[in-house]
């Protein structure tokens, strides 16, 4: 709380306390209650008055300044004193109440973001200096020590360490960096010391650029948020004008002119927007902060609403439902142990450069004596031919089996098929192929489990895999062997299939998915960190390369919605039920105060439950 | 057309922000103005060379609908 909500309080506290004793103790000539009533009022409401003259002479009537002001004098002239001081002092507590809330939330997102460093030690004329990010300039070296955050994005040039991404990532288990590894701000040294040659400026490094994007996405504005300012800008005039007719009409006809102000001055108490409208952005900002501490940027509150419906989700599959790399997932051996196939393969290949060798080093994972192979013999388009410690080892696919006329066992596996043959023996086969990300699987439970009609892969792979993959995650379409342009026009297509409210999302790795991106209703790039272009094209940036995230992203839309909708409608209706009432005449005051504050009390606790979700992950 | 975003102090309310928004929104040499109530951010668009002129209809129009309101740029 700062100095100015604690004088507020303090304010109110004795407001408060003058009004208790006016209430109980009942001077001989009532005066003196109704002075004590009055200082109260000042002491409460001054500053509220005051900006209300400054007001009047601007001609804005309808501000809720003025029509506190107006209310509560109306309610000293028909001599209703605790009314007017009631009305004053609550919506002072309103009103702290909602500076605290907003305060809060703005203090609770900026801690789920908690990653902007506040210094660097900066090596400068070989002395460390402690300074501002900012005042680091490139190529310039940093230290940093365990349990620091890394202050700009830059290159390791000494010492190794496990990095804390979580407040990047959401994700939990720590990265190994070494020597010549990338490293991006905003990590937290774990263990080990680093020294960094700074790769970026402080404003273009991650950590700035994300805190950009989650500050920025509050000026997109979603439609929920649209709706209630439109609706404050007809609402409170509308009211206002009623509450005059109340005041002037019955009279003239003959009523109680007493009693038809009392009711008018209750509407201009229920006539402020503020309450009503202040609960809605508050939501959608902490959504946004509940999105990004799971690793999620969302760059606006548009796109936030809009995850609520989506129903057609459309993936890419290389890099998104699967891992992107070529591995060697299957070895079947034959006479042979399932280590010695892959080390024969791994020598006969060991002189080629083409990705198959790759993989297959890769997994094999030790030095290769290159002394023990010889006359190496490529066939194009077949495989390889390779003299391996004394034994003709032949690596390669089918064609190359029936050309050297093995015997061969014809593999059911879908992927990159490598069979072996040792001095002329079929000696078993090598499946190399891209895996299924098991995130995936969870991903597409998810989806389903949260409304989404349709899961879409589109792919320029082959269509035999794209089916394996298909079926494996048991997707509802699949279209394999398409070039970029075709992507835009399956997506184009698959945006007439979705209800008129529905979304179409689609996630990709960013890479050359521009078009596509900026073609569906909300476009999603995933383990985007440190990659400019696709932070830029995309309306969702999910950090990690984790598909589920989305879904998850999808979850906390829906309860942010839930959320706006149960305001938007608690809301309106109190306010309207107060309005009828009072104009019938059976709500007092009391209940009109109720209908400003108290709601607008509720509605902001029950946005600030959005917070809440930070660890439902 | 470049983008700017400045700091905006003492805004009452979001009621407040969302009116003092449409009056920005007048304003016929910038674009896309939006304010946050709570990032406390403005944001809008302007040619560059319009910028000090844009600043000032911003501060003059600030003034008569918002008194105790500032601008930072950050």
């Amino acid at each position: 709380m700062d100095q100015k909500m604690k004088k507020q309080l303090i304010r109110i506290i004795i407001a408060f306390l003058l009004v208790i004793v006016s209430f109980l103790i009942k001077f001989e000539n009532e005066l003196y209650n109704n002075i004590l009533y009055i200082i109260a009022y000042i002491i409460v409401g001054y500053d509220i008055v005051l900006k209300a003259i400054r007001n009047i002479f601007k001609g804005k009537v309808f501000d809720e300044n003025f029509l506190m002001t107006v209310a509560t004098i109306g309610a000293f002239c028909i001599k209703e004193f605790p009314e007017a001081v009631a009305v004053m002092l609550f919506y002072q507590v309103g009103e702290l109440f909602q500076s605290y809330a907003v305060d809060k939330s703005r203090k609770s997102v900026a801690s789920l973001m908690d990653i902007r460093p506040d210094y660097a030690n900066v090596y400068r004329d070989d002395e460390i200096e402690k300074v501002d990010p900012d005042e680091v300039n490139i190529g310039e070296i940093i230290l940093v020590k365990p349990g620091e955050k890394i202050p700009l994005d830059g290159i390791v040039i000494e010492g190794e360490s496990m990095l804390n991404t979580q407040a990047l990532t959401g994700e939990s288990v720590p990265r190994k960096v070494t020597l010549n590894d990338e490293v991006l701000s905003g990590c937290i040294n774990n263990d080990g010391i680093l020294k960094i040659k700074v790769t970026k400026e402080f404003g273009e490094s991650t950590v700035s650029k994300i805190l950009d994007l989650v500050e920025n996405a509050s000026s997109r504005k979603s439609k929920s948020e649209n709706f209630i300012s439109k609706f404050a800008k007809y609402y409170t005039p509308i009211v206002v004008i009623i509450a005059i007719l109340l005041a002037i009409i019955p009279p003239i006809i003959g009523a109680s002119f007493n009693d038809w102000l009392y009711r008018s001055l209750s509407f201009l108490v229920v006539s402020c927007p503020c309450a009503l409208v202040i609960s809605i952005p508050l939501s959608f900002f902490g959504g946004i902060g509940a999105a990004s501490k799971i690793g999620v940027l969302v760059k606006g509150s548009n796109y936030l609403e809009a995850l609520a419906s989506t129903e057609i989700v459309v993936c890419d599959k290389t890099g998104t439902l699967t891992e992107g790399v070529f591995k060697v997932q299957k070895i079947e051996a034959i006479g042979f142990s399932e280590e010695v196939l892959l080390k024969y393969a791994t020598y006969a290949e060991s002189f080629s450069n083409h990705p198959i060798s790759l993989s297959l080093k890769q997994t094999y994972g030790k030095e290769i004596n290159e002394k023990l192979v010889t006359k190496t013999k490529e066939i194009s388009g077949e495989g390889v031919e390779a003299l391996v410690n004394g034994k003709i080892v032949l690596v390669g696919n089918e064609k190359l089996m029936k050309e050297y006329n093995i015997k061969y066992q014809k593999s059911k596996e879908v992927g990159t098929i490598i069979y072996v043959a040792i001095n002329n023996e079929f000696a078993g086969t090598i499946l190399i192929a891209d895996k299924i990300k098991d995130n995936s699987y969870k991903a597409i439970k998810l989806f389903k489990n949260n409304n989404v009609k349709k899961i879409v892969m589109l792919t320029g792979d082959r269509e035999n895999i794209s089916k394996d993959v298909a079926d494996k995650l048991e997707l509802d379409e699949y279209h394999a062997e398409l070039l970029p342009q075709d992507k835009v026009s399956w997506v184009e297509k698959l945006m007439t299939q979705k209800s008129s409210n529905g979304k179409l999302v689609f996630i990709g790795d960013g890479i050359n998915d521009a078009p596509v991106l900026a073609l569906s209703d909300i476009g999603v790039a995933m383990g985007a960190l440190g990659s400019d272009a696709a932070i830029e094209a995309a309306d969702v940036v999910i950090m990690t390369d984790e598909p589920s995230k989305i879904a998850n992203s999808i979850q906390i839309s829906k309860k942010t919605m839930r959320i706006v909708k149960q305001n938007i409608i608690f809301a309106i209706s109190v306010k309207i039920i107060v309005l009828v009432l009072s104009a019938l005449g059976i709500a007092s005051m009391w209940s009109a105060v109720f209908a400003d504050v108290g709601v607008s009390i509720l509605a902001i606790l029950n946005a600030l439950r959005i917070l809440k979700i930070k660890n439902a992950f | 057309m470049k983008k700017y975003k400045f700091k905006i102090k003492n805004l009452d309310c979001v009621n407040c922000a969302n009116e003092l928004e449409s009056a920005l929104q007048k304003i016929d040499i910038i674009e896309n103005v939006s304010i946050s109530f709570m990032t406390q951010k403005l944001f809008f668009e302007c040619a560059e060379e319009d910028k000090e002129q844009a600043l000032e209809k911003i501060k003059k129009i600030i003034k008569k609908e918002e008194p105790d309101v500032v601008i930072e740029e950050v």
